[in-house]
């Protein structure tokens, strides 16, 4: 990744925070501290490695994004205006009565660039799982993503899944592990240890990948590695900051379902100029 | 009155499985998903004619229907069976999120539905699935009287691509006695039995025992009109509101508890509509137990004997 290359996604990434912080405000709830831990990943995604168009959102040869923590839609939705499927504005109708931009993704509602309405946890995978079965019938070689919170994983699906995404060698399936370390009553090591978490994917039959999920060229390794690999499903656990680009908030586990008032935003706002 | 004859003892589930099995011929976007007890819930069928098209999920009830939703995502037209308590209990998150909240079509089997299920006892009866079910919005539940209707329920739940399917299904051998000419059309129930004095609306293996007791009381100078709720939803709405404006009493009888099931929803739609009194006979707030079928059926009120007393008693 050369430097022009770098400078653009940081760009990027720092005006999906900038709006991920403007539409919270303007929701007065929601989750702030993942959504800007996931604000790299996105940016990565959407804007690097996956295979769709934001005017043609059924296009057939697109690669499908399932966002399993529904909680974090702020950058979904933040990243899916960027991307150009929607106009920026409407992010300011987050959570609002009406909008297209429901507190958990909601496909009914009609926002282009969901595939799946989400929000209880420990679905993804497994639909991850259908969707790929489903791909490889259709000799359909684009990839499934799914998008798991560590605190997820404390959902025993998601673990019959991963024996599941193996078993049927579903290479085309990448998983990707936002670990941040957080959930909303603590620390997951607190509240649920799931370590060693390297070696439970591994022995569920996963090929696994560890990256700092803050670090564009650590998640451009991960990535290549990921979509190239062909022998079985691929979870790369991102490393991440809970709050990433707010020092105030960073790493504070408060901060996954509270949002900041207009005061705040503003100062937040400033914090991210300088990121 | 109409006679209806018993051409065959078969189980439901055998019906289901073939409607699987039909489907999978219908349309190459069928697929299907095996829980452990693929033979036991009908599915062997399809998974010997389509082994390309068969996907074994082990025991893992949430995956499965979840995996489901991946399938009908995808373009797939996935069915998933085991027994009900599993299906529509167990992976109920699952179905309400990824299915139902979602609209993606997949089928459902629901098997060893009722206190008939037998020995097993009451982890594997299902009594509280049409209550689950119903209460989902974009769910359809169909609860097919016999075999033959089993395997039309598939071919119409193929048809109804505006969400998921739940198909309810028995274990033990029953009378088959319906048709494959008489139509099964999802929301339109079916009477069996014109009658003036009474109606009884019953489901799955009880439509038999209500038309053996319309034949028993016609002897007895009684007209009991029965009808076959094989949707429960979408419900035949028109069918029970004229039943209630014409007879003026209705029975309901299911193998299912009486909260929530066929019961509570004719009561209620009644009272919303025209109320009339309403005799609800099924599983009253109670788990079930092992025993055979017969025994069971007998000791929970659930035959042709008890829905002519409950009548006589009634009309008296």
């Amino acid at each position: 990744m050369d430097d022009q290359n770098l400078k653009e996604l940081q760009n990027m990434s720092r005006s999906i925070r900038q709006w991920i912080i403007r539409s919270l405000a303007e929701a007065g709830s929601g989750h702030t501290g993942g959504s800007l831990g996931l604000s790299d990943v996105f940016t990565y995604l959407y804007f690097k490695v996956m295979k769709h168009r934001p005017n043609q959102p059924d296009w057939e040869g697109r690669d499908h994004l399932i966002l399993s923590i529904g909680h974090v839609a702020p950058v979904f939705y933040s990243t899916l205006a960027h991307a150009g499927y929607f106009h920026l504005d409407e992010l300011l109708t987050l959570r609002k009565l009406g909008s297209r931009l429901q507190g958990h993704p909601g496909k009914d509602h009609g926002l282009p660039g969901i595939e799946l309405s989400s929000g209880s946890l420990g679905q993804g995978l497994s639909v991850g799982v259908g969707l790929a079965i489903s791909k490889r019938i259709n000799n359909n070689d684009t990839c499934v993503f799914v998008v798991m919170g560590d605190g997820e994983l404390q959902e025993g699906s998601v673990w019959e899944a991963a024996m599941s995404a193996s078993h049927h060698k579903l290479n085309r399936l990448i998983a990707i592990v936002d670990r941040n370390g957080l959930q909303i009553d603590g620390k997951t090591s607190d509240v649920m240890e799931i370590e060693p978490l390297k070696q439970k994917w591994e022995s569920f039959g996963w090929k696994v990948l560890e990256c700092d999920g803050n670090n564009f060229a650590d998640l451009e390794t991960a990535f290549d590695k990921a979509i190239s690999n062909v022998v079985g499903p691929v979870v790369i656990i991102a490393r991440t900051i809970m709050g990433k680009g707010i020092p105030s908030i960073e790493n504070d586990y408060r901060w996954h379902g509270k949002v900041p008032s207009r005061e705040q935003a503003i100062e937040f706002q400033k914090d991210l100029e300088d990121l | 009155m109409k006679q209806w004859i018993q051409h065959s003892e078969r189980p439901t589930r055998a019906g289901f499985g073939e409607g699987v099995l039909e489907a999978g011929i219908l349309n190459n976007e069928v697929v299907a998903l095996g829980g452990d007890i693929t033979s036991s819930v009908g599915l062997d069928l399809f998974a010997k004619a389509f082994p390309d098209r068969f996907f074994s999920l082990g025991i893992a009830e949430q995956n499965a229907i979840a995996v489901a939703a991946g399938l009908a995502l995808g373009g797939k037209i996935p069915v998933f069976s085991t027994y009900g308590v599993f299906a529509a209990i167990r992976a109920a998150d699952q179905i309400r999120v990824s299915l139902c909240y979602n609209r993606l079509h997949a089928i459902i089997g629901g098997a060893h539905a009722g206190i008939s299920v037998g020995p097993d006892g009451a982890t594997h009866q299902a009594l509280e699935d049409i209550a689950i079910m119903t209460s989902f919005p974009n769910m359809c539940v169909l609860s097919p009287c016999d075999a033959t209707q089993a395997r039309l329920a598939v071919l119409a739940a193929l048809g109804y691509t505006a969400g998921p399917v739940y198909i309810r299904f028995g274990r033990e051998a029953v009378a088959d006695f319906t048709t494959p000419e008489l139509p099964f059309e999802i929301g339109k129930a079916q009477v069996m039995n014109y009658g003036a004095d009474i109606t009884v609306i019953a489901t799955g293996h009880m439509v038999w025992e209500a038309i053996q007791s319309a034949v028993t009381l016609r002897n007895q100078g009684l007209s009991v009109r029965v009808i076959n709720m094989h949707s429960l939803k979408p419900l035949d709405e028109d069918i029970i509101i004229k039943a209630a404006k014409e007879t003026r009493r209705i029975v309901t009888i299911e193998e299912h508890q009486m909260i929530g099931g066929l019961g509570s929803l004719v009561a209620s739609l009644t009272a919303r509509n025209f109320p009339v009194p309403v005799f609800s006979m099924g599983i009253n707030d109670h788990f079930g137990e092992s025993g055979q079928a017969a025994e069971l059926l007998l000791k929970y009120g659930l035959t042709a004997d008890h829905i002519t007393r409950k009548i006589l008693s009634i009309c008296k």
